[in-house]
This record gives structure tokens, C-alpha cells and sequence, in this order.
């Protein structure tokens, strides 16, 4: 796909490598550490269906160029969505113009065929290329299905979105990266109502991945993802009010892995420990989880939303331990926080666009399996909260809160599921939380492939996963006191 | 910035060949944006930001037999090639979708005098960098030097965006605008004892002139950083919380969500069923008003052309407007109110545009005051509302009340509710309105919230 990726664009915006490199030293005229370029080529298809119509299609394009320089701890850029050479200078002296003085490294010639090092999301069809009408087919039968489920369910919401993604990055140092990036995701929302009619609850489900968008329209995909959908709105009818208080916890395999996305993931990026604002600020070698607990990054999943065969900088993407065995490993690294620390870019240099400047950030963050029975674990607990699905969540890197909220949630009596319950809001401290964890289950799940992350105002697409844990003591935020 | 004559060129050149290519009616979008950006950490800069972005939106509806198919696209490749190519795939990309009799441009009139709203001021357009990244490092001087707690910050930043829109559609209607927002933003962070707590102050206006003095920005946000140090949990209990006016706008959000059009005709709001009912106390009065000179939110039309105006939205508690589109609007058998918002990327949908509670008369130290013990939320963070039901729940930090008087901040802890009992029971407010944004609210009190803590 690489090979693709390189020929697209040099066919599609003229541009040979030539014209790269005097840019390139354009921007390092004033002598800066190190300048890239990308050059970003995506088209995105969405249709969207509710009251039992696909009421609209939508098509969007998106191309331009980021061009980057750094200076110590500055960096310029300027980005422009006219790829022609013309435009790549103007971006490269706006860019170098934050430089002033000292540094310089003189610009390499772009090198090597542009390969990643890794596959991991080939595809036959760009997802963007199937055609609509197969598309709206697929959201009919979900509406169809879902109304058939259950005559509770008054209306159904949703969509297909289909992204194509072409980058191709350019830099000082003779780094020459494209890569070709598909990603699809599948919808459902459903509204149920009670005989009455009175209350009125909603249940959410999607899936999506970088795959055959093929994938999403067998029934085998999306009809246990409406069921489920209908199954939680019908559920949350059920809810009762959540109780508030400290309690003990049980969460459960998969989605809820977003607790380690917030309360331990964006603790350990990059840039927020070479500024000293985290609080995990210089903990390596310190314990900050409890024994037998292992959290890694792993952007070299096959197929997963949060994965890249290499980061929005060229690094190739990789597996980083963050946390081994509750004691504090790494962080994750961009090229500027790398080299300003003085360690090793671990490939989560992203951005959302060629608009935006790269960040250390997240792919597939996870907890890794343990030893216990699942089964076991809610018996150990006799009264408590057993948190099933979540919806988004925060956290503020700084004092190390964070919060999420369950969006399917069961009281623990004496070791038993008991009523459902709505509304729970889990807030905790992200340097502490997972010392309290006494109990890990051997069902690791990785999520269905919905997540997005958002830093900085950038959104990017990611992963989490978790298996049952227990979490002793954890705040429970509810109405009932 | 290219002359408007070429927008307007790209918009009648799009609106045509979707024409061309069998629609019914179109309409066209056309945004240009330079923004600048900047942010300073301490005494260096941590970067500088510079772009120029153009982005069309074609929306074409294609007549069926029992109404119309919509369809929207929308790039930022302007070249007359790519233009030609969106509008025919709008066209043929409508052609897939299902015909609706509610799908159309407005029947309503549209907008005939665009005021001046005072969006922008000429002299600003020549601002450069070195001159915003000033008022950055003042800000960020002016925040380490207030407090000796101030060791570090998440850095000082600051934006200056001047866009031009460009609107037209096949019903006639032509209009343009340019409008600008000048932005200053400060996030120290205070240490003491080991631990770390970080805030932020910031201004945003449409003129530089009338942004706050960098000085005076560093300054709150260090004060509003290190007053959160030593922050500790409360027992789970119930009480009065006052949300301030950093905190209160989010609680207003909420409600503008509940009374859009577009959450009302899904029947995905919790008022739904409530018009003309009194849904909150009766101190509350919520006005939405596009016509504000100056207003972050203000603009001469709407994404549909229609006028702007303004809409009293709750009145003395009573809830007596939705805000709407043309398309809600007729799906509710309404009149659109002119609060079509809409972007290049996206069709027109119901939103405020400067939306505000209206203050009263008591000053936050009055509210803290005659409070003998209860919460006052100065940072809420998580995502726990749910519009269909009301239900509330949030992470949030503030500080404890005890006999009047702040006793000590707390974090940590959630606050949670019913968003429709919450706005009944608001028993105060506020007479410190400030706008950072679209969406404005003074300080209120809630008369009883679950506190959960240890």
C-alpha cells in the first residue's frame, strides 16, 4: 500500500523529490534542529439514517501540507491547503521564521522506498469506494431489525462513516514516509420507551476498525450490535438511580479499559513529563499500580481503530510497556519530547490532520490479563458497583483526577449482580487508583473500535481494552446518598 | 486574503453545476480562514502557528415524488475542476438517499439588510505575530510573578482567526461577511508540598482592543491555580452548590440542548413535551440574540440566510422558544428562528447563537455568603448529562462553604441532579456575567445537589 501511497502523491500533487529537499532547506535556510513536511490526502463518506430514512449522504475532501520546524523547544508551522510548490515555500519561511540563532543540521536528501515497517490494515476496496447505495441498504436493515426486536423501541438512529486516509511525511534528516489508512465505523442508537410512554431511554452501540468496510455489512456484525444496542436502552428503562458514595468496583472487560486511558494514559505522555506537569512527572521505577498489573501501548494491532504502520512523524508505531508489573516503565514520545528528554521516540507522534502539529498520543492502551476468574472477582465483593460499558471520560493531568461515566452499571449484593443502575459517575486519582486494584481477570478485551481521544482541541482515533478488575474503594458519583 | 470576487466566483460556479446536474435547489458555503497562534511557556516560545484555509460546502436537493433528497459535500481543493467535480458528486450522492417532504431551503423571507455587528476591526487585520506572542509572555510573566506557589505552567496562548464567509443559494439569496476573534488564554500551575493543581483565566473577543490586559489574565489564572492547593474530599451529603461564572455556562449548555430543534423533533430532549410550561424557577430568564454587536456568536444571517434576531427562549422560568432551523422548524409546524448554524462540512442545524441567562443582582461573595454550607463548582470535567432524560452527574472541584465563608477547596467529588429539578430549584444568581464564549451564565445557586465524596 506504501508503494501506493508515495505514487499518489506524486502524481496527484506533482511533486518530486527534488522540489522536497528545496523546501526542505528552505525551512533550515536559518538553520533549525530538524523540519518535516506532510502532505495529507483524505476523503470521508458518511450516510445516516433516522425516523426509518436515510435522510442525507455527506462527501468531504480534504488534502494539504504541514511544514515544521523546531529550534530547542520551539517549533513553527505553517500549513496550507494548496500543495503546490509555490505554497510549500511560503509555509517553510513562515515555519522557520520562529527560528533565530545556533542548532542546525543541513537537510538530507529523502531516501529509501517510504515503506513502514509494518501492514497492519490492507485493504482490496478504499471504504470511501463502495458504493452508497450498499451503504444506505445496510442502515435500512438495522432500522428494520432493530423496530422487529422490540416493540419498545420507538426510534432508531444510524450511520456508516467511511474514511480513506493517504500521508506521506518528508523530513531533515532524510526520513521519507507514506502510508495509506483506512477506517470505517458503524452506528446504532436507539430510543425505547416504557409502556407508559413516559420514560424515554437511549442505547448506543458501534463497532469499527481499519478493515474491509465488507466487514460491517454482514449480518454476523451488525446484528448483535443492534441487539445490543435495544438490549441497553431497554436496560437503562430498568436503571435504577445510582447510589453515591466510596465503594468498591468491578469493571468489566474491554471498553471500560477507557479508566486507563484517562487516569494513567495521558499521565504518560511525553510532553507533559518533559514540562513536569503530570502528575507521574519523574516516577520512572516508581510504583504506581498495584503488583501483577501491566499497561502497554500498542499501536501494532492489526485492524484496530488506534493502530499505524508508522506515527504522523514516520516513526514506525511499536509496543511500549508503560507500567510492568505496577511499577512505572515509560512514557510516551513524540520526536520533540523524545529528543528533549533525551530517549527514544516510541512512534505516538500524532496529529489529527496535516493542520494541526504533532503530539505524543495515545494508539491501543491496555491492561493485560491476570489470573482470576472473572466470576470469582464479582463474589469477592460484597457490596459495590459493577460497571459493564462507559461513555467518555477526563481527566486533568495536572492534579491527576479523572472521571467517566458508566453507561451500563449493576449494583454487587453479597458477590451477585443485582439492579441496574444509571447515572454512575466514577471519579478517582490517576497516580493512586490502580494501587487499589486487587483483582485481575483473564478475560482481556480490547474495545469495539469506537474510541476517540481529544488533546489540544485535535481528535484522533484510539483504542482500550481491560480485563475484569476489582477496584477497592473507588467514589461512586450518584443521586442516591 | 483573496479578493471576495473570487469566493463569490466559487460559490455561483458551484451553485450552477449542482443545478446543471438536476438539482432542485443548492445552496453554498464558502469559509476563508488565516488564523495565527502562538503559545509561550515561561520565557520561550513553545510554538507558532500560521495558516490560510479555504473550504466550499455544496448542499444539493434533488425533487422526488414525495419530497426532496439531500446530500452535502464539501473540499478545500477550490481548483474549477474540483469544484465542477463535488457539486455533480452532491448531485448524485442525493440522488441515494431517501426523499423527505420536511428536506428544502426555507420558505420563510429571507434576510434583506445585513447589519454591521462590529465583528471586526480593519486595523486588526495587519496584527503580527511578534505582537500576540507579547501579549502571551505578559500573561505568562504576570502569572509566574503573582504567587511564589506559581513554579510552572502548561504555557500562555494566544489566536488571532479573521474569516470570510460567503453564502448563496439557488432561491437567490446572496450574502457575505467577515467577522474576527482575538483570543488569550493562561494556565498556570502552583505546587506546594508535593502536589500540583493547575487553572486557567482567558479573554476572547471580536477586537484586540477589547480583549482584558494580558497582565490581569496571568494574574487570575494564577490566583484561580494556587487558591486550589491543599484540596481535599468531603463526605458524600446533600447540598446547596453554587456553579460560578466559569462553570455555570456548561449547566446553561445543557439546557440550550434540551430546547434545540433538531433534540426536540427526535424527542431526544427531557422538555420535549414542555413548551409553554414553566420548566425553572422563576428568577430564570434565557435570551438568544444574534444580533449582539460584538457577540462571539453574533452574525448578519444565519446558515440558511434568514435573519438573525433575537428570541427570548425562557421567560421568568416559563419555557416559551426552541431554537430552530427551517428544517426542525417544519418538522415542529414552526417558523424557523434564525439559528441555523452551519459550516462547510456540515448541513444547517438548530444551535444558539450569543445565548446568555440574564444576571441579577447579587455579587458571588453575596451568593457564597448567604450560603451557611454547600459546594461552589469552579471546574467541572466528564461528559455526565444525558439530554432525554436530564439525569446529571459530573466530576467537579470548588471549594467547601461553612457559616458564609469559604473554608477550604475540595476535589475530587461529583455533583448529581436532575437537570429539570436542578433549573427549579435555582434559588439565586448572579450579577457577574462575563462571555468567553457563545454561551454566557452569571453564578447560580442550586438549592440541593448529592455531593458525592469519601
Amino acid at each position: 500500500m506504501s508503494d501506493d501511497a508515495l505514487s499518489f502523491f506524486r502524481d496527484h500533487f506533482d511533486l518530486d523529490d527534488r522540489a522536497l529537499t528545496r523546501t526542505l532547506d528552505t525551512t533550515l535556510e536559518r538553520e533549525v534542529d530538524f523540519a518535516d513536511l506532510f502532505f495529507e490526502y483524505t476523503t470521508q463518506d458518511s450516510v445516516s439514517l433516522e425516523e426509518g430514512i436515510v435522510k442525507s449522504g455527506d462527501r468531504h475532501l480534504q488534502q494539504g501540507v504541514g511544514v515544521r520546524a523546531q529550534v530547542g523547544e520551539r517549533q513553527g508551522y505553517a500549513h496550507s491547503d494548496e500543495v503546490t510548490v509555490e505554497s510549500l515555500d511560503l509555509a517553510a519561511s513562515t515555519a522557520r521564521a520562529i527560528s533565530r540563532s545556533s542548532g542546525g543540521v543541513h537537510s538530507v536528501a529523502p531516501t529509501g522506498n517510504g515503506r513502514p515497517t509494518h501492514d497492519l490494515y490492507p485493504v482490496d476496496t478504499p471504504p470511501t469506494e463502495v458504493p452508497i447505495e450498499r451503504k444506505t441498504a445496510l442502515l435500512l436493515e438495522m432500522d428494520a431489525y432493530a423496530r422487529q426486536l422490540d416493540s419498545c423501541v420507538q426510534q432508531v438512529m444510524a450511520s456508516v462513516v467511511s474514511q480513506y486516509r493517504h500521508v506521506m511525511l518528508v523530513s531533515s534528516d532524510g526520513r521519507l514516509s507514506a502510508d495509506v489508512q483506512p477506517l470505517v465505523r458503524l452506528n446504532v442508537q436507539v430510543v425505547a420507551a416504557d409502556p407508559s410512554g413516559i420514560r424515554r431511554e437511549v442505547g448506543y452501540q458501534g463497532m469499527g476498525g481499519r478493515y474491509e468496510l465488507e466487514r460491517l455489512l454482514r449480518p454476523e456484525a451488525w446484528k448483535p450490535l443492534v441487539e445490543e444496542a435495544v438490549r441497553l436502552a431497554k436496560l437503562n428503562l430498568e436503571a435504577q438511580p445510582c447510589p453515591a458514595g466510596s465503594m468498591d468496583v468491578v469493571l468489566g472487560p474491554g471498553w471500560p479499559g477507557v479508566l486507563i486511558h484517562e487516569a494513567i494514559g495521558h499521565g504518560l505522555e511525553g510532553d507533559f513529563n518533559r514540562k513536569k506537569t503530570s502528575a507521574f512527572s519523574d516516577r520512572i521505577g516508581e510504583r504506581v499500580a498495584a503488583d501483577g498489573v501491566t499497561i502497554v501501548d500498542d499501536g501494532t494491532l492489526e485492524q484496530r481503530r488506534g493502530s499505524l504502520n508508522s506515527d504522523d512523524e514516520g516513526t514506525p508505531t511499536q509496543r511500549t510497556v508503560l507500567i510492568e508489573n505496577g511499577i512505572l516503565r515509560g512514557y510516551l514520545q513524540d520526536r520533540l519530547n523524545a529528543r528533549l528528554m533525551g530517549v527514544e521516540p516510541t512512534g505516538n507522534g500524532r496529529r489529527e490532520s496535516y493542520a494541526h502539529l504533532p503530539m505524543p498520543r495515545m494508539t491501543n492502551t491496555f491492561m493485560l490479563a491476570g489470573e482470576d476468574d472473572p466470576a470469582d472477582i464479582l463474589r469477592s465483593v460484597k457490596q459495590g458497583l459493577y460497571a459493564v460499558s462507559f461513555g467518555g471520560g477526563q481527566v486533568d493531568i495536572t492534579s491527576g483526577k479523572f472521571v467517566f461515566s458508566a453507561n451500563e452499571a449493576y449494583k454487587i449484593e453479597d458477590g451477585r449482580i443485582g439492579a441496574p443502575v444509571k447515572g454512575a459517575t466514577l471519579i478517582g486519582n490517576g497516580p493512586d487508583v490502580l494501587t487499589r486494584v486487587s483483582r485481575i481477570g483473564n478475560d482481556l478485551e480490547l474495545d469495539q473500535g469506537v474510541g476517540t481521544c481529544g488533546k489540544d482541541g485535535q481528535s484522533v482515533p484510539v483504542g482500550v481494552g481491560m480485563p475484569t478488575i476489582r477496584i477497592d474503594e473507588l467514589t461512586v458519583g450518584g443521586t442516591e446518598g | 486574503m483573496s479578493g471576495s470576487q473570487d469566493l463569490t466566483f466559487i460559490v455561483e460556479r458551484a451553485l450552477e453545476r449542482a443545478r446543471s446536474a438536476g438539482a432542485d435547489s443548492v445552496d453554498a458555503l464558502l469559509v476563508e480562514a488565516d488564523s495565527i497562534e502562538a503559545r509561550v511557556r515561561d520565557e520561550e516560545i513553545d510554538f507558532v502557528k500560521q495558516s490560510r484555509e479555504r473550504t466550499l460546502g455544496i448542499r444539493a436537493l434533488v425533487r422526488g415524488s414525495n419530497g426532496l433528497r439531500s446530500a452535502l459535500t464539501s473540499t478545500n481543493d477550490l481548483s474549477p475542476a474540483a469544484v465542477d467535480r463535488m457539486a455533480e458528486e452532491t448531485v448524485a450522492l442525493a440522488r441515494a438517499t431517501a426523499e423527505d417532504p420536511f428536506a428544502g431551503l426555507p420558505a420563510e423571507d429571507y434576510a434583506t439588510e445585513l447589519p454591521d455587528l462590529d465583528l471586526f476591526d480593519p486595523s486588526d487585520r495587519g496584527i503580527d505575530v511578534e505582537t500576540r506572542i507579547e501579549d502571551a509572555r505578559r500573561a505568562e510573566r504576570a502569572a509566574r510573578e503573582a504567587d511564589p506557589r506559581i513554579t510552572n505552567s502548561e504555557g500562555s496562548q494566544v489566536s488571532s482567526d479573521f474569516a470570510r464567509i460567503v453564502y448563496g443559494d439557488t432561491r437567490g439569496f446572496r450574502g457575505e461577511y467577515s467577522a474576527a476573534s482575538h483570543s488569550l488564554f493562561s494556565e498556570p500551575i502552583a505546587q506546594q508540598n508535593g502536589s500540583m493543581q493547575r487553572d486557567y483565566w482567558m479573554t476572547r473577543s471580536r477586537r484586540l482592543a477589547d480583549l482584558e490586559d494580558p497582565g490581569d489574565v496571568g494574574r487570575r489564572a494564577a490566583e484561580r491555580a494556587a487558591r486550589r492547593l491543599g484540596a481535599r474530599r468531603v463526605a458524600t451529603c446533600e447540598v446547596p452548590v453554587i456553579f460560578d461564572s466559569v462553570t455555570a455556562p456548561s449547566l446553561l449548555g445543557h439546557v440550550v440542548a434540551c430546547v434545540n430543534g433538531g433534540a426536540v423533533y427526535r424527542g431526544m430532549s427531557f422538555l420535549a413535551e414542555r413548551m409553554n410550561d414553566v420548566v425553572a424557577s422563576s428568577l430564570i430568564t434565557v435570551v438568544d440574540d444574534g444580533r449582539k454587536p460584538g457577540g462571539l456568536g453574533s452574525k448578519p444571517f444565519d446558515g440558511e440566510g434568514q435573519p438573525t434576531r433575537r428570541t427570548v427562549v425562557i421567560e421568568n422560568g416559563r419555557l416559551v422558544s426552541w431554537l430552530l432551523d427551517s428544517y426542525s422548524a417544519r418538522k415542529l409546524g414552526l417558523a424557523t428562528t434564525g439559528n441555523a448554524a452551519r459550516g462547510p462540512g456540515g448541513a444547517p442545524s438548530a444551535a444558539p447563537t450569543n445565548l446568555w441567562l440574564e444576571p441579577g443582582k447579587q455579587t458571588l461573595e453575596e451568593l457564597i455568603a448567604s450560603t451557611r454550607r454547600g459546594l461552589l463548582v469552579t471546574e467541572l470535567i466528564g461528559m455526565g448529562f444525558h439530554p432525554i432524560t436530564g439525569d446529571y452527574s459530573r466530576g467537579a472541584a470548588g471549594f467547601w462553604i461553612e457559616g458564609g465563608e469559604i473554608a477550604y477547596p475540595v476535589e475530587e467529588i461529583t455533583i448529581a441532579g436532575n437537570l429539570g429539578d436542578m433549573l427549579q430549584s435555582i434559588d439565586a444568581i448572579g450579577s457577574d456575567l462575563v462571555w468567553f464564549g457563545r454561551t454566557s451564565s452569571p453564578s447560580v445557586r442550586v438549592s440541593n445537589m448529592t455531593v458525592a465524596g469519601q
